[in-house]
């Protein structure tokens, strides 16, 4: 019998279960090791020769490389993990959250000031809120991208 | 006998410790967050407990994924900051109180729920943050501190009831320590808040607020609520939540006071909540 997973028709959002984290397993613990000064110095020195120490797959070293965060969650990453390579750039947990919306730094800011992202339309897969997949990418990219 | 008089709950962004370690909480956007911690600094000020009890969420710090304990008690002398990737925190590190940790850790134990003892752990802003939202700057924090991690990063979490009645056994616990310590207990993280994907940045007012006024009145009934309305409603992260309800279970069963309320959107990505519940 396949383990009940209820979470799985909310839309945007990738819960870190026991198989996800199987899946991550190395892509955390590299993030991991970004916790000691030293080897935070050696991944800015030289990224591709410092993952290629880690077993991880190809697909996992190219989501850190490209810092798409939203990719390396989908690969079995976790925010808390993650977090790591964010600090190791210098970036905060907004500018890290942000990243992954879609909306530019700017946009995402003053979405928080305003009061964060409306619940409505976001409880299930298929209302049509702004984190349904058919309302992306948001904001000035989506204006671009839809002439 | 030791006894729980109070209880508080706080978010622990850790922005708030960032702006507070780089002197921005006059700033106009972290005014609003720390407007909210003026009632409690003074009132902790004549209520410093001898120690608390401080449950937060570990992030991927002391435990990675070679070790997940789903609850973690801290049963060591003193506990260092952690390096979270930005260098450690500029603020101190804990005393903590080996003999009650012990003693709660036997007690609970023995009243069914597994904990695990860990004797050498770093803290992270999860532990750090509430201490400097409640004490300010310091070069000592004014009373010791046991640390208790609880697992809400790698599903499943500990269910709300299950985190209820942890904190009827350690109320147990702690009634039961002969020296006649004044205890607090801190349940911390929250409230809606989600670090993933096209949703990230959802907040839910109202749902946040609710949660409050149950937290207060019918505890035992919000710890009913599944795991997955939490997401769903609070967000991927608004699932640290469950941790207030361990606080919640350690209080006394008559209504508590309600010393102080504090609600704000947003810091960071986060919703701000903030209580003190004093028992009768």
């Amino acid at each position: 019998m396949p383990l009940d997973k209820p979470y799985l028709d909310i839309p945007g959002t990738t819960i870190f279960d026991a198989e996800q984290a199987r899946k991550g397993y190395w892509l955390n613990q590299f993030c991991v090791s970004l916790m000691k000064p030293e080897n935070r110095e050696r991944f800015r020195a030289n990224e591709r020769a410092y993952l290629d120490e880690w077993p991880m797959t190809e697909e996992q070293k190219q989501a850190v490389l490209a810092r798409d965060l939203s990719r390396c969650i989908q690969l079995g990453g976790n925010i808390y993990f993650l977090a790591r390579v964010g600090a190791t750039d210098g970036k905060t947990y907004q500018q890290m959250a942000g990243s992954m919306t879609g909306m530019t730094e700017e946009e995402y800011r003053n979405m928080m000031i305003n009061g964060g992202r409306s619940i409505e339309g976001n409880r299930f897969i298929g209302e049509d809120g702004d984190a349904q997949a058919h309302r992306q990418p948001p904001g000035a990219a989506g204006r671009k991208l839809k002439g | 006998m030791a006894r729980i008089t109070a209880s508080i709950y706080t978010t622990h962004i850790p922005a708030i410790g960032a702006a507070w370690d780089a002197g921005r909480e006059k700033e106009p956007y972290w005014q609003k967050v720390f407007c909210g911690y003026e009632f409690s600094k003074e009132w902790i000020k004549d209520h410093t407990p001898d120690v608390i009890f401080l449950i937060y969420n570990d992030h991927a710090t002391a435990f990675s994924l070679e070790l997940i304990p789903t609850f973690a008690i801290g049963c060591a002398a003193e506990f260092k900051v952690a390096d979270e990737g930005w260098g450690p925190r500029a603020v101190p590190g804990l005393v903590g109180h080996p003999e009650l940790a012990a003693h709660i850790a036997q007690s609970v134990i023995q009243d069914d729920f597994d904990l695990t003892i860990v004797n050498k752990m770093d803290v992270d802003h999860g532990c750090t943050v509430p201490l400097s939202l409640m004490f300010g700057r310091r070069d000592a924090w004014p009373c010791k501190v046991i640390p208790f991690a609880v697992n809400v990063v790698l599903y499943p979490t500990p269910s709300g009831r299950r985190c209820f009645h942890l904190g009827h056994a350690i109320r147990k616990a702690v009634e039961s320590y002969d020296e006649p310590l004044n205890v607090q207990i801190w349940g911390t993280g929250g409230m809606s808040h989600q670090l993933q994907g096209a949703r990230a940045g959802l907040i839910n007012r109202a749902w946040d607020n609710r949660f409050l006024d149950r937290l207060i009145e019918e505890p035992d009934e919000l710890a009913k609520m599944p795991h997955v309305e939490y997401v769903r409603e609070a967000g991927s992260e608004g699932i640290e939540l469950v941790m207030w309800l361990i606080a919640r279970g350690a209080m006394s069963d008559a209504p508590p006071r309600v010393l102080h309320r504090f609600y704000h959107v947003a810091a960071s990505n986060t919703a701000v909540g903030h209580l003190i519940l004093e028992n009768q």
